[in-house]
């Protein structure tokens, strides 16, 4: 695929596979060969790199955001549960996933737990996966049993690609997302050391695109973006830098992250599609690749809320180093209503500030929530009085 | 003028009489505990490990009974509301709420004595996401120890040999030797033989108890009557002689029940004519508990078989306790609990009791707070509906908040969802009787 080379060129190009929901992108790579299969996945993170070393295509299925009536998704759900199973279900039933061959449901909460469940109920005939994840961070336990339970994903994999998956494939396909690893980095350094010139509603829609094209194209489309904002002009402003927190499974409507911005605030860090920054390192190219990408979710992946801590001391202390390391001055708690993850972790993770005297302030949203104008009223408050109030 | 009717006494059974000591004794062990210097340990029914706690001379004190409690003494309301000032958001569960209330009120115990700290906390994380953030946050109002017992979700319908060695080899590598380093007492595998031995009897009575239902009338009702069943084997008490105990007394009165061809107990009495035979999926709501079983049977619906009832363990498809493979037994318990099956499993398992309970129809009362439970329940009710042929229903209410339970709305539902059955019942063409 050739990639658009201005700035402007590349986020439009990213926002119409953002508001594609029929994922044609993915459609045409499908049948452009035959045979080709593609693994829809959820939030919060899956290895990529076996899906992709199978031949096949991983599609990141977000929900329907805020471009999507959902008529039938309702009638599946209770009014006190989350937006994004109903409007994945909507996509399902509107056969906008036809083309989808199998589906992976992250370990994240028991909302998506259970929509594996209704999707075996509903699509009896495609590949469907609970992708569980250990609690346990030793190697010799959580590792082991990890090991098994990506095995085991690779032998269903194998069926749905209908070939072998080689330990060479995935070493090479290791490689590959270590290189859009690193690009996702840099878009994001980028981004904490000049956020006027990568301003967050753009660096969304980039990432959203990874969700949907192959990661080769993602990757180019990153390196381009890269290079082409570097050499960006545009006008800093007094904004306040924060990071934003809890919107790692039902994502914000781009109009709430926009107000955001509009309200005074610079988004030097977030917890958006945090599959393509859930391993923090490189993963190890060489040796087993299996052992290889447990040690990494093991011991050098994001602390979030779907992860236990098992040490209490370390609770709250990924947000306070990303917090430090993005020289951000407070916190934005967004979290999607009825979210379990998100809502029981921020009352830890607000005290966990407090005692660093991190100011932060929070609020809900829906993916289709319309109404913005609380929301840039909100950050632009907490803008102003970190602006009056802080020490520096 | 008229004069109100007087309310019957209740008629408490043996076996009601000898719970409600068993608990007493339990609480007052446990306020006790700070004097007799007992470790308390404090875990989830659900994957509930009370034969191992009990080797290492530990108390069980499970959060969610406390919760229900206060719920049924209709003091979590308050409790629920102080922890939204503390920052606790209004969409989460309402058990967790009403723990961290009931801690900032100064965590009384049912015996009126302050609960005194957990020495552990023994995360069981089995069925329930809520379960591994509810701990944190213990954790971090207690400060005190937490080991994790991650259960595998049983995703594929399956209980694979990884799974189960999972939860085997934290069991032999963290979870023991945790509660050995804070009991002081080492662990003896033959005394937890012995204590499953005892649960696997009780077991074998407690099914028995279940599968009474099967007759008509049911001589117990298994959801409202069936809380109280489960009481013992849920929580404390499972693998002590005291549970055995209990199970052989409830056996002996539901078999004198079944002889003299009576229905339920209920708080009011004996239960009238069954009327209708219903099976329910979903928890309780606990703050209107006697409101709520009243709609039933006055209507003379009579639950004949719950998922509730299978929420700390399902043993009525065979799974017993072995005390031959004790720590691979604890495992296949936690594994196989009910919120830990998949969704496909667990519309099996309904469509199942629709039938071998003769039921005229599924009732599920979905929970605000428990999405472990309820996402998902709507597709479970069209399966249900499709596979059996028979009258679904759905009605909404909470655990322990009370502000989600309106009386008005369910009585309505159940109302139409009686006559509906009613209508399922006639045959084609027969005219709708009118109401008098």
């Amino acid at each position: 695929m050739a990639s658009p080379k201005t700035t402007e060129a590349i986020v439009a190009h990213c926002e119409a596979l953002f508001g594609d929901l029929d994922f044609t992108a993915a459609r045409r790579w499908k049948d452009a060969e035959p045979g080709r299969k593609v693994i829809g996945y959820m939030p919060i993170y899956v290895p990529r790199e076996i899906i992709h070393a199978g031949g096949m295509l991983p599609l990141g299925i977000l929900g329907g955001g805020d471009n999507i009536e959902v008529i039938h998704g309702d009638a599946y759900y209770q009014s006190y549960i989350c937006r994004i199973p109903r409007s994945t279900i909507e996509l399902a039933i509107t056969k906008r996933l036809d083309f989808v061959d199998g589906m992976l449901f992250p370990a994240i909460c028991d909302v998506i737990r259970n929509l594996s469940g209704m999707w075996k109920l509903m699509r009896p005939e495609a590949y469907v996966r609970y992708f569980d994840v250990p609690q346990n961070f030793r190697d010799d336990l959580g590792g082991e049993y990890y090991i098994n339970e990506l095995r085991e994903l690779i032998a269903g994999l194998e069926g749905v690609a209908g070939r072998k998956i080689p330990d060479d494939d995935i070493r090479r396909s290791i490689a590959v997302y270590n290189d859009n690893r690193r690009l996702v980095q840099r878009v994001y350094e980028l981004r904490a050391k000049t956020p006027w010139k990568a301003p967050t509603s753009e660096v969304y829609l980039l990432l959203r695109a990874g969700m949907v094209l192959p990661v080769e194209d993602h990757s180019r489309l990153l390196e381009d973006y890269l290079a082409t904002c570097e050499a960006r002009d545009r006008p800093m402003r007094d904004n306040c830098r924060i990071v934003l927190q809890g919107t790692f499974c039902e994502q914000p409507p781009l109009s709430l992250i926009k107000a955001i911005e509009l309200s005074g605030c610079y988004i030097v860090d977030d917890d958006f599609m945090l599959v393509t920054r859930w391993l923090l390192d490189d993963v190890a190219v060489d040796g087993d690749p299996i052992a290889n990408l447990s040690r990494a979710f093991l011991h050098a992946s994001a602390a979030t809320a779907a992860k236990y801590e098992p040490d209490p001391a370390q609770k709250g202390a990924f947000l306070i180093e990303t917090v430090r390391k993005r020289a951000a001055e407070g916190v934005i708690f967004a979290s999607p209503s009825f979210c379990d993850p998100a809502l029981l972790d921020r009352p830890m993770l607000a005290k966990a500030l407090s005692r660093e005297n991190i100011p932060y302030i929070s609020f809900k949203y829906a993916e289709n929530s319309g109404q913005m104008q609380p929301i840039r009223e909100q950050a632009g408050t907490f803008a102003d009085s970190i602006k009056l109030w802080s020490e520096a | 003028m008229t004069t109100k009717p007087e309310k019957p006494a209740v008629v408490k059974e043996p076996s009601m009489l000898k719970q409600k000591a068993m608990i007493a004794r339990n609480y007052d062990k446990l306020t006790s505990a700070p004097e007799t210097g007992k470790k308390v340990v404090s875990t989830y029914v659900p994957g509930n490990l009370n034969e191992l706690i009990m080797c290492f001379d530990m108390l069980n004190n499970l959060p969610e009974i406390n919760a229900i409690q206060n719920g049924l003494r209709k003091q979590s309301g308050n409790m629920i509301r102080e922890a939204e000032k503390m920052g606790h958001s209004e969409d989460v569960c309402s058990y967790v709420k009403a723990d961290i209330g009931a801690m900032a009120r100064g965590a009384i115990a049912p015996n009126g004595k302050p609960m005194p700290p957990p020495d552990l906390l023994l995360l069981s994380y089995t069925g329930c996401f809520t379960f591994l953030k509810w701990f944190e946050l213990l954790r971090d109002e207690w400060g005190c120890e937490t080991v994790m017992l991650q259960v595998p979700y049983d995703g594929d319908g399956k209980v694979t040999d990884n799974m189960r060695d999972y939860v085997v080899k934290q069991l032999k590598e963290e979870v023991i030797p945790a509660m050995e380093r804070i009991s002081g007492v080492k662990f003896d595998i033959d005394r937890l033989r012995e204590n499953l031995k005892h649960s696997a009897a009780a077991e074998d009575d407690f099914v028995w108890v279940l599968q009474s239902a099967m007759n008509k009338p049911s001589p117990i009702d298994a959801y409202f009557g069936g809380v109280f069943y489960i009481g013992p084997i849920f929580t404390a008490f499972r693998g002590t002689e005291d549970a055995v105990d209990y199970y052989k007394l409830l056996r002996q009165e539901i078999e004198e029940r079944i002889a003299q061809g009576k229905g339920p107990i209920t708080p009011e009495g004996e239960m009238g004519e069954e009327k209708y035979r219903l099976v329910v999926e979903g928890p309780p709501n606990w703050t209107h508990f006697r409101d709520f079983w009243k709609m039933f049977y006055d209507e003379g619906a009579v639950v004949v078989a719950s998922t509730y009832t299978k929420v700390g363990g399902v043993f009525d498809f065979g799974f017993r306790h072995d005390p031959e493979n004790p720590l691979e037994s604890l495992a296949d318990y936690c594994l196989g609990c009910y919120t830990n099956r998949n969704l496909p499993d667990r519309v099996a398992m309904i469509e199942n009791y629709m039938e071998a309970y003769q039921a005229d129809g599924l009732l599920i009362n979905s929970i605000k707070s428990c999405n472990s439970f309820s996402a998902g329940q709507l597709l479970m009710m069209r399966e249900i509906e499709r596979r059996t042929g028979k009258p679904a229903a759905f009605i909404e209410t909470d655990l322990v908040d009370p502000r989600y339970f309106s009386a008005a709305n369910i009585r309505t539902r159940l109302e139409s969802y009686f006559q509906m059955i009613e209508q399922k019942r006639r045959p084609a063409g027969a005219p709708t009787p009118v109401a008098a």
